[in-house]
């Protein structure tokens, strides 16, 4: 009995979609368009997050080895106490040969005549995790033994780490509210479709029916509308993030940035958390919006 | 069974005093007009009874619930005891006429094959045999006033209460439906119908409690009591 008597509520909820299809199509419209725009704002902070990080990855703190430390396996043994150092990433050793090369090809070759390997110091390229710990980083490297120099960006760094606090609070604040607005805005579509039912309702009410017997139709529909609004809105983000990115990446590689600097993550790597979180939203509005628009129609 | 002792109802936004030190009392298997001008508080004692308001003062039992401390989730159980009847019929309309009576009884969560057997035969009795596709907009007013009586009737409910259930329609549909009353009223079910058409309370002849100004001004058996009221 209670199984063909949820069956029945759950095809009423698809009937009252069906019944209601202006309304329904409103719904998922106003769910579509609220995700897309939280979305694109959520998705477009992720980038410049990226970026940024990208940005600061190229920013490479180079360690000189000292003048007396001539022998190339002398100067590599230096490594290990580099690399132990806390916030380095990784170290790359640059021998004075290459260092030499790598500055000669900048040039013209009249101006190699004369220039000496032994005018160059052996070197570690040294990346970082955070950029923000950099001037401790960099008086930890200059303390071992062997160190002549580091020379780090420092003013670079903390503009870095700058922007990046600035995009973080810029896009949290506009996703916290956008969430308000995208809430507001659906669960008053919600209560607009629950409107023109009241009689509905009214005339449950007064056969008999309990509040829950009332509200499982609603909670069906909500579940419904939601996971079709938060499935197509998943899918209108994908085309136009793809979209997005083809153009702007068409742009970029004309440009004088090159690839390796400006790159957009992948819609496949943001696609399950993209919709999952899409997915949760357009759930919860639906549902809570349904059942919280019909509440007063209930104390009847 | 209806037993209202010394009730009073005052709405609490306007501070209008509805009904005033009411007392009434409705046996099993009666039949009952509620007769009265507007405003007399006829349609808050009907709420009353419905649960839809609780009396200020006094108490309340219908069909052995008090109605002056039933709990909200009590409410239910207590109007499947009832079939409300109302003038505006409130059918919904994008259901069926079948759909519409037999929803009252899926409400109360009655398997399918009871459904099925029970919803034909309340239409046969309303005399809507053959209309059980129809959409309530494709009836008459009449029509739809029957299909609303075979709503009230499905569950088998101990009594009928209709609020002005002839208001909307002419006078030979309203004397075959109060007679159809009359008909449901001899198979055992208690009827209480409020209106103010003397002329088919007249034609029944049955008890008839009249409220004006809030007081029950005269209870009594066989016409419309007609000192002051037309």
């Amino acid at each position: 009995m209670v199984l063909s008597r949820s069956g029945y509520l759950i095809r009423e909820g698809f009937r009252s979609i069906k019944t209601h299809s202006f309304m329904s199509f409103a719904s998922v419209t106003i769910i579509m368009a609220c995700l897309i725009i939280m979305g694109s704002v959520t998705l477009l902070s992720f980038n410049i997050d990226a970026l940024i990080k990208n940005l600061e990855d190229q920013n490479e703190v180079v360690a000189f080895v000292e003048d007396a430390v001539t022998e190339e396996a002398d100067a590599r043994a230096l490594q290990p106490a580099l690399e132990a150092v806390e916030n380095v990433q990784s170290v790359e050793f640059i021998s004075r040969e290459e260092a030499m090369e790598k500055f000669m090809s900048k040039y013209d070759d009249s101006l190699r005549e004369g220039i000496d390997p032994s005018v160059f110091r052996h070197r570690f390229v040294v990346h970082l995790t955070d950029i923000a710990q950099m001037k401790e980083t960099q008086a930890e490297m200059e303390n071992i033994v062997g160190i002549a120099k580091v020379k780090a960006h420092l003013e670079y760094a903390s503009a870095f780490v700058t922007i990046r606090n600035i995009v973080s609070v810029v896009s949290l604040v506009l996703t916290v509210i956008l969430v308000f607005v995208s809430v507001f805005i659906m669960s008053n579509t919600i209560k607009l479709t629950t409107f023109g039912r009241r009689e509905e309702i009214a005339i449950m009410k007064m056969v008999g029916a309990t509040n829950s017997f009332i509200r499982l139709p609603f909670v069906v529909e909500g579940l419904v509308l939601g996971l079709l609004g938060g499935g197509l809105a998943f899918l209108a983000e994908w085309g136009l993030y793809g979209l997005i990115t083809s153009r702007v990446m068409g742009t970029v590689s004309n440009s004088i940035l090159t690839e390796s600097i400006f790159t957009l993550i992948p819609f496949k790597t943001l696609a399950l958390p993209v919709l999952i979180v899409f997915m949760s939203i357009s759930v919860l509005v639906g549902v809570f919006g349904g059942v919280n628009a019909i509440r007063n129609y209930l104390k009847v | 069974m209806i037993r209202m002792s010394n009730v009073t109802e005052v709405y609490d936004s306007s501070g209008t005093v509805a009904l005033d030190g009411i007392d009434l009392s409705i046996d099993e298997g009666e039949f009952v007009f509620l007769v009265g001008p507007s405003g007399s508080g006829k349609t808050t004692l009907m709420k009353l009874i419905t649960g839809e308001v609780r009396a200020t003062n006094g108490t309340v039992v219908v069909n052995d619930f008090d109605m002056t401390r039933i709990k909200r989730r009590k409410l239910p159980k207590m109007r499947r005891t009832l079939g409300v009847i109302f003038q505006d019929y409130r059918l919904i309309e994008n259901m069926t006429v079948y759909d519409n009576v037999a929803f009252a009884m899926r409400v109360v969560g009655a398997p399918n094959r009871e459904i099925r057997k029970r919803v034909p035969y309340v239409l046969e009795l309303v005399g809507l045999k053959g209309c059980e596709k129809r959409l309530p907009n494709e009836l008459s007013g009449g029509e739809q006033q029957r299909v609303a009586i075979a709503r009230a009737l499905v569950n088998s409910p101990r009594m009928i209460v209709a609020d002005e259930p002839t208001g909307n329609l002419d006078p030979v549909r309203s004397l075959e439906l109060m007679l159809l009353f009359e008909k449901i009223n001899e198979m055992g079910t208690t009827v209480l119908v409020v209106t103010h058409e003397k002329e088919l309370v007249n034609a029944l002849a049955k008890r008839v409690v009249t409220i004006e100004n809030g007081h029950v001004i005269n209870d009594g058996q066989g016409g419309y009591f007609s000192d002051g009221i037309e």
